[in-house]
């Protein structure tokens, strides 16, 4: 009897080429359709015209926190109510002043307290965000999570 | 003399070396990728916040203005100048959701104003924009900001 020797060889190694034409296809779509995006949050407020908002009385009298403006529109001065906050970390204050203000104990939407902020016109946007991050909440350096303050948070109709 | 017969295997160039990290690099691109919709912009640097995180889930009907730091208004990818051009690109928006939800029985107010202005950007724009919005009978606004790592407020 006659044992054939194998001569088909060259059939044992895979095809590559289809395979590699796919990926680099797969690839080629994964690279165009890449797009970087940082993770990005929002601050709600909810803020009808003014004939609805003025319908509504609140039962709190509302907090005013004003943020004046330098000349270099950084922030000059913050006042709370009439108080006025000065120091090197004005928005650390405000937010101390707010925590005692507001018992955050019993959770989170315990307060009914609403907070309108007045900035002036020209002051930099990022310091009205610094001050809605005081006045909306802060984070537990010890577990990391959020907590709560005033939620209802407003700007003062402009000036002009 | 002997001769060794046989090296069909050693043909080709090795691919096994490219094979792997063209994996790689498609198991990293599958990962990163992001089918959400959400509108940047790179001529808007956010202001960052430490309270400002990723809405658990996305809005129902987002509209999207942004505001640079030289105060131009973008809507919808174009740019304007001054409030009146986004006033009128606004109303045109309006006008159409307004049709649209009268046959989906929905509200103008269910809209979403997303308002991503730059850090540097006037505040008094800002509420320029909100006020344009109000008088449009748009309700819900979200300020925009980055996430920020590290704790730049502190109270105690």
């Amino acid at each position: 009897m006659k044992i054939r020797h194998a001569e088909h060889r060259e059939d044992l190694s895979l095809q590559m080429t289809p395979m590699i034409d796919i990926v680099f296809q797969l690839m080629v779509f994964f690279v165009f359709t890449f797009k970087i995006s940082l993770p990005e949050g929002d601050f709600n407020i909810r803020m009808p015209a003014q004939a609805g908002a003025a319908a509504v009385p609140s039962e709190t009298p509302v907090l005013r926190v004003r943020l004046r403006a330098s000349e270099s529109r950084d922030l000059a001065s913050v006042q709370l109510g009439d108080v006025a906050i000065a120091g090197d970390d004005p928005f650390g204050q405000l937010q101390t002043r707010i925590r005692g203000m507001v018992d955050d104990s019993a959770g989170p939407g315990s307060t009914d307290q609403e907070v309108e902020i007045e900035a002036d016109y020209d002051l930099k946007y990022q310091y009205v965000i610094s001050a809605m991050t005081a006045i909306t909440g802060y984070i537990d350096p010890a577990t990391g999570e959020q907590h709560k303050l005033i939620e209802k948070v407003r700007f003062a109709p402009l000036a002009k | 003399m002997r001769f060794a017969k046989r090296d069909d295997a050693a043909v080709g160039p090795d691919m096994t070396p490219m094979i792997d990290m063209t994996f790689q690099l498609i198991a990293f691109f599958m990962f990163t990728i992001n089918f959400s919709d959400t509108e940047q912009d790179q001529r808007v640097t956010l202001p960052a916040s430490e309270l400002a995180k990723p809405p658990d889930a996305p809005y129902d009907h987002p509209l999207t203005v942004h505001l640079t730091k030289d105060g131009q208004y973008i809507y919808g990818g174009d740019a304007y100048g001054s409030l009146d051009e986004l006033r009128s690109a606004l109303l045109r928006e309006k006008q159409i959701i307004d049709r649209f939800a009268k046959t989906n029985n929905e509200k103008l107010s269910d809209v979403t104003i997303v308002i991503r202005a730059d850090e540097d950007a006037r505040t008094g724009q800002v509420q320029e924009i909100i006020k344009l919005c109000q008088e449009l009978q748009f309700e819900r606004f979200a300020l925009r900001g980055k996430q920020a790592e590290v704790h730049r407020i502190r109270s105690d």
